[in-house]
């Protein structure tokens, strides 16, 4: 208990007092998480958007292609995009393994399918109901999909916050494809897993604060854009439950 | 959107070419079915020019259906749909659905996706934003508008598009007395400047100072189809379709 509550002091101490190398763990763990999240949000938005208005021959087998997706482990996609990159692998010319843009590449198969699957959700539950008088206008179902993606921007910028808060709360993926080298791919999982490994309990204790903060924050920004969308439309709510967990 | 017709017996045929004994559309043997449902049956129907014809009938006997047929939203499992492909159409749905964007994007939308340019486009929706009194009301949010206004709104993004046919499916069902009144005035003007109605009432009052022509459905059959005096003066319908006038009974009760 003594320990815990020192490692706590000390955690909170780190936290507090400006430390580089607590920072730039930090940093880059964000740096890759955004990235990561933006390629898959601009790859998944759309693609879930079309799933969604789209009524395309074997679509429930695509959907439930999707649904799966969302429940592979990050350690299997660490694993398999370990296998691409590394140096027998299709992709090994790249050169990528143990660097920022193989974590990026393993984070961004991670969350395409969460971003694809929520936004499907979104645009087909309005695609249902008002989908027709669109229709009737002369949008076909890529114009359709766009077009009430567009409209329900607010509810995918919750998506897109959702997917953020899956990337950078992972491990797998990341230490299998980054190698967790210090001060090059060590991001706050991987060295939270590493520091407790070695019993540096300050150390992962503070970075657990930080990546409790990161999500805490996101979690209320995802209350604070419900509310103010709700505020904002009349309409009844399509947001999906964008809760993060790690 | 999501319910495809079963095929039936015959297989379907939808032309685009002006029907060749006139009229705008024109509908022979169609039937739709949803599962086992069955939404039509062998209909058999010529809408002319000019004509405000109302179909009513009760919940579920067909009048939905048959306006997505008309209005090319859903495709026949049987029979033959023939219209014109000149013919420009438009269709008013009972809560119209808005973009979470200003009254006159709105209808500017409905322009740009018939291929009119955006700039033009945004011109003619606030012409017709004009037509139906909501001009004051072209920035506003049309998430913001009321029941009437969206109605309203509904009604400016069909006009503008300047069919010749215009579908309306139960337009004034979810709206209170004075909204109704509007949207009413609104249909009439627009069947006074010569385009032609076809639209589902439940509203009998409504069908009698807006109609020229009554098609009663039930259960996916036309059980009548008469000029609105006619339908109305309840001597002749008796004789005309004894399941009109026991509806008509029921809902004048």
């Amino acid at each position: 208990m003594g320990s815990f509550s020192e490692s706590l002091a000390l955690a909170l101490h780190l936290v507090l007092a400006p430390d580089p190398t607590l920072a730039s763990i930090v940093f880059r763990s964000l740096g890759i998480s955004a990235t990561a999240c933006a390629i898959a949000c601009a790859l998944g938005l759309l693609l879930g958007a079309w799933i969604g208005a789209a009524r395309i021959r074997g679509r429930g087998a695509v959907l439930a292609l999707l649904n799966t997706a969302l429940a592979v482990p990050s350690v299997v996609v660490g694993l398999v995009v370990y296998l691409l990159l590394s140096r027998s692998g299709p992709l090994g010319w790249l050169g990528w393994l143990y660097s920022f843009p193989a974590m990026v590449l393993a984070q961004s198969i991670l969350v395409l399918p969460v971003a694809a699957a929520l936004t499907r959700q979104v645009v087909e539950d309005v695609d249902q109901q008002h989908g027709e008088q669109l229709a009737s206008m002369g949008a076909g179902s890529l114009l359709r999909s766009l077009l009430i993606a567009w409209d329900e921007r607010y509810a995918l910028l919750m998506v897109v916050i959702a997917c953020f808060g899956r990337a950078i709360s992972e491990v797998g993926a990341v230490m299998i494809v980054g190698g967790n080298i210090d001060g090059f791919t060590r991001v706050m999982t991987t060295a939270i897993a590493l520091e407790t490994s070695k019993g540096d309990l300050p150390l992962a204790l503070g970075l657990g604060i930080v990546l409790l903060s990161v999500v805490l924050v996101l979690n209320a920004l995802v209350v604070v854009l419900r509310r103010w969308r709700l505020g904002r439309s009349e309409g009844p709510a399509m947001v999906p439950s964008a809760g993060i967990s790690g | 959107m999501n319910s495809q017709p079963a095929a039936l017996d015959a297989p379907p045929s939808v032309a685009t070419r002006a029907p060749a004994h006139g009229g705008l559309i024109r509908l022979q043997g169609v039937g739709v079915a949803f599962g086992a449902v069955q939404a039509l049956q062998g209909v058999d129907l010529r809408i002319e020019a000019g004509e405000r014809l109302a179909l009513i009938g009760a919940n579920g006997s067909g009048k939905s259906t048959l306006l997505r047929v008309l209005n090319g939203l859903l495709e026949p499992g049987c029979g033959t749909l023939l219209r014109d492909a000149a013919s420009r159409q438009a269709m008013v749905f009972q809560r119209p659905y808005m973009l979470r964007t200003s009254s006159l994007n709105n209808v500017a939308l409905a322009l740009w996706l018939r291929g009119v340019r955006w700039r033009e486009a945004r011109e003619q929706a606030l012409a017709a934003l004009a037509r139906v009194g909501l001009a004051e009301l072209a920035l506003r949010s049309a998430r913001t508008l009321s029941g009437g206004q969206q109605q309203r709104l509904a009604l400016a993004r069909a006009w503008a598009l300047q069919p010749q046919v215009l579908f309306l499916d139960e337009p004034t069902a979810s709206l209170d007395p004075h909204a109704k009144r509007e949207v009413e005035a609104l249909m009439a003007s627009f069947a006074q400047a010569g385009m032609t109605l076809v639209f589902a009432s439940h509203n009998l009052g409504q069908v009698k100072r807006l109609a020229s022509r009554v098609v009663y459905l039930e259960q996916g059959l036309i059980r009548a189809d008469a000029p609105v005096e006619q339908f109305f003066d309840r001597s002749r319908l008796a004789g005309l379709s004894p399941e009109a006038d026991l509806f008509v009974k029921g809902e004048s009760a």
